[in-house]
């Protein structure tokens, strides 16, 4: 934010200033530099660099913000490019760096004070900063862009403090701007104490009656982040097992949470505080497949990546339109989404624990009660695409607890959630250690190389494996089988993967070759 | 097999009249639609008369068109087009015809064939029609197809109807153990309905025989399916239910089989099913009760056959008895077969779910229980099939 060309004959009517501001793309963010020209003519202001109604109309904001903040506004011809010009713009953020190189190229602000500083906020009219979205995304991009110091609002403070080794500058409004760099004033110091949400009240397994298949099921799952499928009458207690996973994840660690907090900050969910939960998001069925991988001429990101690092849950899965599905098959192998709109591209990340449930038949009546012909179920069945199924780990069966254990007066005596997260964190303790260097977090993440290298096999499980690879095994089901025998293994704290861990694996793996084909 | 070269020899074009007979029954099948969609009984008895009154009793306003239909019926051109088709046409004065339903009074005239398998498979008092429910469980699937091994693997040809469901299944038996699967059709033997069972119907035609009263083209027809039936009826010696509610297009082809002297069986099933209500009601009527393939052969071949292919060796894949299982491994078994899901066997066994599961999956490895398409687990087929060679007399 220097004068790049200083007025050395202020009767040459020329000015030139800029700011380095960030925009925000997808969740990530690039520096973007507003350039102002200032020269002699009629008034004018004249707004360049492919910019969208919001960036446009911030010339209004930014005249009225100037001379509310009893600043000047130069009657004079005013051109602002933002820089790369090729790069579409939107949204309001652009408003404080237009506002401040407007106010440098008209030698209203001293020029050196600015340095490695980058800012970034909405202006009111009255020249009070706004808070935006993604202000830790903007942070970590102007940490990476070598700047030393960021300018934002007060409210967006916390969340941009989040990143480390930037100083944070918390200002109210734009003349407590000027002050400060007039050094008249000083922010504040931001807290950078890393104040984490209190993690939210969680609901307990021992809640649940009964599903002592779903449980276990659940539980492998989450040791190991692999994708889990529920299959069972409605009223089973399918969703009511999926929303005590958050209970027993492990909770992220703090890149992982700084990852979230990210995507929520560029999403508007975020408080501004450090994610202590995983998400769990649970779109409904009617959400459209940019719905679920992020889309929009300005890509937004979709569900896939706002349950980043943490749980996405399908009910009724089975309703979901096919391409909605289908869209979700390569960002689950690759843990990222590539969403591509109009002349950019955008990349997501989208590692997430897929959780579906589904009735077992279109009907969804008790299996005495049910009158769906084979045509219907063949149906309802081919709503999963096999290759979708080829990338679910468990299969599991949810049934109706007996109303005798309903009705029972005393509390259940199920494991409460408490218990099973100490192994489930001991589980990832193991994989973390074991993995470290890798690049996985997890047994779900392990690619072929690492799943060989760390999924050893005694003989008999490796025939046992080989018999079912001629059957219903794929390729990937193959490696996918090995990763959930491995986590099988961790959660039992054992290095060697026993027989009885592959057994489990396959019985828990759904049999993509359907009984009935021809 | 058992047929007589000599009477093969014979076997050379259908006649004139009854090709012409089997067209007129396809020109007359919409006018028969209209006319016999809520009297199905009937179908036999319309179909018995000859052309005049058949025209006469069913063609009604169209009659006059109908008649010149055959008046100028170019019988040429109809072989030409068979030809064309792949189609044969075999007519019930042709010694080829089936014997069996030759003398039924309402045989049909013409029986259009398309298939790899030699007419004579037809012959024979060695074809047992398995017919059954189109939404079978999984238990009556598993039986239709280990009745379709067995009888393939004794050398008895098997009839059925390719509907979905038991009938398929009964197809699909018979081929996995190389046998001549027999289909008849409720529509041109060159259509395939249900397009579901496309797969099966191609690999029919590459090792049996698809037979229909429908000249080639024409769909089907809500009365053909019992026309189909009697056809199946007649075909057969013995004709067995696998699983049928009450009423069904099975019970309809068990009747017809009574009706014209050939054996019923019928595959028990629990009582509380609504799946076993017509089989568990032939059974209680006095029909044989068929537990495998050594049954019906007991049934058709006498008591010596059925010994002798009970003593047959086994191919090791079915060796599945629960000899020599575990305790644990026998208990989980027993709660399979009694039809729990997986939380009820953790209960009744008392094992936690990672020890069902892990067993479960050494009794799939083991070929005691399958999976269906949702990954419920099911007791896999406990009747042996022999190995392949020829039991019966």
């Amino acid at each position: 934010m220097v004068p790049t060309r200083a007025p050395s004959r202020p009767s040459v009517a020329v000015v030139l200033a800029s700011a380095a501001t960030f925009a925000l793309a997808g969740v990530e963010s690039h520096e973007v530099t507003v350039e102002v020209d200032v020269r002699r003519g009629l008034p004018a202001f004249t707004l360049v660099g492919l910019p969208d109604a919001a960036v446009r109309e911030a010339r209004e904001r930014v005249r009225a913000a100037l001379l509310n903040s009893g600043l000047e506004f130069p009657l004079k011809r005013l051109t602002a490019n933002l820089a790369p010009a090729s790069v579409r713009k939107a949204g309001p953020s652009f408003d404080l760096a237009l506002a401040v190189a407007l106010l440098a190229a008209s030698e209203q602000l001293p020029p050196d004070r600015l340095r490695e500083t980058a800012v970034w906020g909405e202006l009111s009219l009255g020249g009070v900063l706004r808070p935006g979205r993604g202000a830790l995304a903007t942070a970590l991009g102007a940490r990476a862009a070598g700047y030393a110091r960021l300018v934002v609002p007060v409210e967006n403070a916390e969340e941009a403090a989040l990143a480390e080794g930037l100083e944070i500058l918390a200002v109210p409004s734009l003349s407590r701007l000027v002050d400060l760099l007039h050094g008249r004033w000083q922010p504040e110091p931001t807290p950078s104490g890393m104040r984490s949400r209190p993690r939210s009240e969680a609901l307990d397994l021992a809640d649940v009656r009964g599903q002592a298949d779903a449980k276990r099921a659940l539980e492998i799952a989450a040791a190991g982040a692999h994708n889990l499928l529920m299959i069972g009458p409605p009223g089973a207690g399918k969703t009511m097992v999926a929303r005590r996973l958050p209970g027993i994840l492990p909770p992220p660690s703090l890149a992982e949470a700084l990852e979230i907090t990210r995507i929520q900050g560029a999403a508007g969910l975020g408080d501004g505080r450090l994610a202590a939960d995983r998400p769990f998001r649970a779109p409904h069925h009617t959400t459209s497949a940019q719905g679920l991988t992020g889309g929009g001429a300005h890509p937004r990101p979709g569900e896939i990546t706002l349950a980043h690092r943490g749980v996405l849950f399908l009910d009724e899965v089975a309703e979901f339109s096919r391409a909605a599905l289908e869209a979700l098959r390569q960002p689950l192998e690759d843990g990222r989404i590539e969403v591509t709109r109009g002349q950019r591209s955008v990349g997501f990340p989208a590692r997430v624990m897929l959780v579906a449930a589904c009735n077992p038949c279109p009907c969804a009546r008790p299996a005495q009660d049910c009158r769906c012909s084979e045509i219907d179920r063949l149906r309802y069945s081919r709503r999963l695409s096999g290759p979708l199924l080829d990338r679910i780990d468990l299969v599991c069966q949810a049934t109706p607890p007996p109303v005798a254990e309903l009705v029972a007066p005393e509390p259940c005596a199920g494991e409460c959630s408490e218990a099973v997260r100490a192994r489930v964190v001991a589980a990832r303790e193991r994989q973390h250690h074991r993995l470290a260097g890798t690049g996985a977090l997890c047994n779900a993440e392990m690619d072929g190389p690492l799943t060989r290298r760390y999924a050893r096999l005694g003989a008999e499980a490796r025939g046992l494996l080989a018999s079912a690879a001629s059957g219903p095994l794929t390729g990937r089901g193959h490696d996918r089988v090995l990763r959930l025998g491995r986590t099988i293994a961790d959660l039992d704290d054992r290095e060697r993967i026993a027989t009885g861990d592959v057994e489990e694996a396959l019985a828990y793996r759904m049999s993509s070759r359907v009984a009935h084909a021809a | 097999m058992l047929h007589d070269p000599a009477r093969r020899a014979g076997a050379s074009e259908p006649c004139d009249a009854c090709l012409r007979r089997g067209f007129l029954v396809g020109r007359l099948a919409t006018r028969m639609a209209d006319l016999l969609e809520r009297r199905s009984g009937r179908v036999a008895e319309v179909l018995a008369l000859a052309d005049a009154d058949l025209i006469a009793s069913v063609a009604g306003a169209d009659a006059n068109a109908v008649r010149s239909y055959v008046e100028d019926f170019d019988v040429d051109a109809a072989r030409d087009c068979l030809e064309a088709g792949g189609v044969r046409a075999l007519c019930r004065h042709q010694p080829a015809y089936p014997p069996q339903l030759a003398v039924l009074a309402d045989a049909p005239a013409v029986l259009f064939v398309k298939g790899a398998a030699d007419l004579s498979a037809l012959l024979g008092d060695d074809i047992v029609t398995v017919v059954g429910t189109r939404r079978p469980s999984p238990y009556g699937r598993t039986m239709a197809r280990e009745l379709g091994r067995g009888l393939a693997a004794a050398d008895l040809r098997v009839v059925s109807g390719l509907a979905i469901g038991i009938d398929a299944e009964a197809h699909r038996g018979c081929l996995e153990r190389a046998g001549t699967p027999i289909a008849v059709l409720a529509c041109g033997p060159d259509v395939v309905y249900p397009r579901t069972n496309c797969a099966v119907y191609e690999r029919i035609l590459e090792h049996g025989l698809v037979v229909s009263e429908l000249p080639p083209g024409w769909r089907p027809f809500r009365w053909a399916f019992p026309a189909r039936n009697r056809i199946m009826a007649g075909l057969a010696a013995m004709t067995v239910v696998v699983e049928a509610a009450q009423p069904s297009g099975s019970l309809i082809t068990s009747t017809f089989a009574s009706q014209c002297g050939r054996a019923v069986g019928a595959v028990p099933g629990l009582v509380t099913s609504r799946l076993a209500a017509g089989t568990n009601g032939l059974l209680a009527d006095g029909a044989r009760l068929v537990t495998g393939a050594v049954d019906i052969v007991e049934e058709l071949f006498g008591v010596d056959a059925g010994a002798r292919m009970a003593a047959a060796p086994r191919d090791s894949a079915s060796e599945r008895s629960q000899v020599g299982l575990e305790p644990v491994a026998r208990r989980l078994l027993d709660a399979v077969e009694a039809g729990h899901d997986i939380d009820a066997i953790c209960l009744e066994a008392g094992l936690p779910a990672r020890e069902v599961r892990a067993g479960l999956a050494r009794l799939e490895a083991s070929g005691h229980v399958c999976r269906d398409g949702l990954g419920s687990y099911h007791r896999a087929a406990t009747t042996s099939t022999p190995a392949l060679g020829r039991i019966q007399p």
